[in-house]
């Protein structure tokens, strides 16, 4: 697993760097790495603008689905109410509301936790196709 | 830490020429954003040309601050052309929801040159056409005296 620290904004570019090579070794096409590292760099901003720092873990996926999974850890504010962040254009901050709703188009799953207070985990999937 | 990573911005007669080789922080992104407009000012040219061959991908961050750039440089009469975007990063562009509405795009930099070229041809012939309008407004008003 690989872990990339969220601290200042130039680590949002190492985070969706890391991920793309690690895609690329799993053996995902161009197409998927962009994706993946796009939605990357959507979440680990989303950590930088709402929490200020967190972390950001690669790591191959573990069972039935071969892929690539990537978890967002922070202990920032937390989301009030997920449904609304997951809709697009919806923001509480002045970034653009692509962030969750865009992540999720790009990636095969996501899972969301949060707690109001308590920082956020956010995990994506891809998976390669069988 | 990220202080020479400016990125140069050409002149190239009435246009500007600039060719993203970095990934591109949000920093970096604005900072370019802030450098066009101000070159446009200075040189009043009329179109920009922002070659993107080189970047991987544009998030949204990205993608909107050069939407952003693309408007605010029309109202400064200079109109962008963003050219040389790779496959993969025009396909999550439009998933991610964001296709660059309104921003004139092409597939590489002879394309965008011909475009902008047009472009300006256009907009000559109008003005030359509504300066034709008013000459003809006073020849009537001559007339009628």
């Amino acid at each position: 697993m690989i872990v990339v620290p969220i601290k200042e904004e130039s680590d949002i570019v190492h985070a969706r760097a890391a991920a793309k090579d690690v895609a690329r070794k799993l053996g995902f096409g161009l197409v998927d790495q962009t994706r993946i590292s796009t939605a990357v760099s959507e979440l680990a901003r989303n950590i930088y603008l709402y929490a200020g720092e967190g972390e950001v873990h690669i790591e191959e996926h573990p069972d039935s689905h071969r892929g690539i999974r990537v978890t967002f850890i922070d202990n920032g504010p937390g989301i009030d109410d997920v449904e609304l962040a997951l809709k697009d254009g919806w923001s509480s901050t002045k970034a653009m509301g692509k962030g969750l709703p865009g992540a999720k188009r790009l990636t095969d799953h996501m899972e969301i936790n949060t707690q109001p207070g308590h920082g956020t985990t956010v995990t994506i999937e891809k998976w390669l196709a069988q | 830490m990220l202080e020479n990573t400016s990125i140069p911005i050409l002149k190239l007669k009435d246009f500007l020429l600039v060719s993203i080789q970095i990934d591109l922080h949000d920093r970096i992104a604005q900072q370019l954003q802030q450098d066009i407009l101000e070159r446009i000012s200075q040189t009043q040219a009329k179109g920009v040309l922002i070659d993107i061959s080189a970047l991987e991908m544009v998030d949204s961050f990205m993608g909107r601050t050069l939407a952003d750039t693309a408007r605010m440089a029309s109202t400064l009469d200079s109109e962008i052309v963003i050219v040389g975007m790779q496959p993969a990063v025009a396909i999550t562009l439009v998933e991610l929801g964001l296709p660059l509405g309104g921003v004139k795009t092409a597939i590489n930099l002879d394309e965008g040159y011909e475009l902008l070229q047009e472009s300006l041809k256009e907009k000559a012939s109008e003005k030359q056409g509504l300066e034709e309008e008013s000459e003809e407004e006073e020849a009537d008003d001559s007339g009628s005296d």
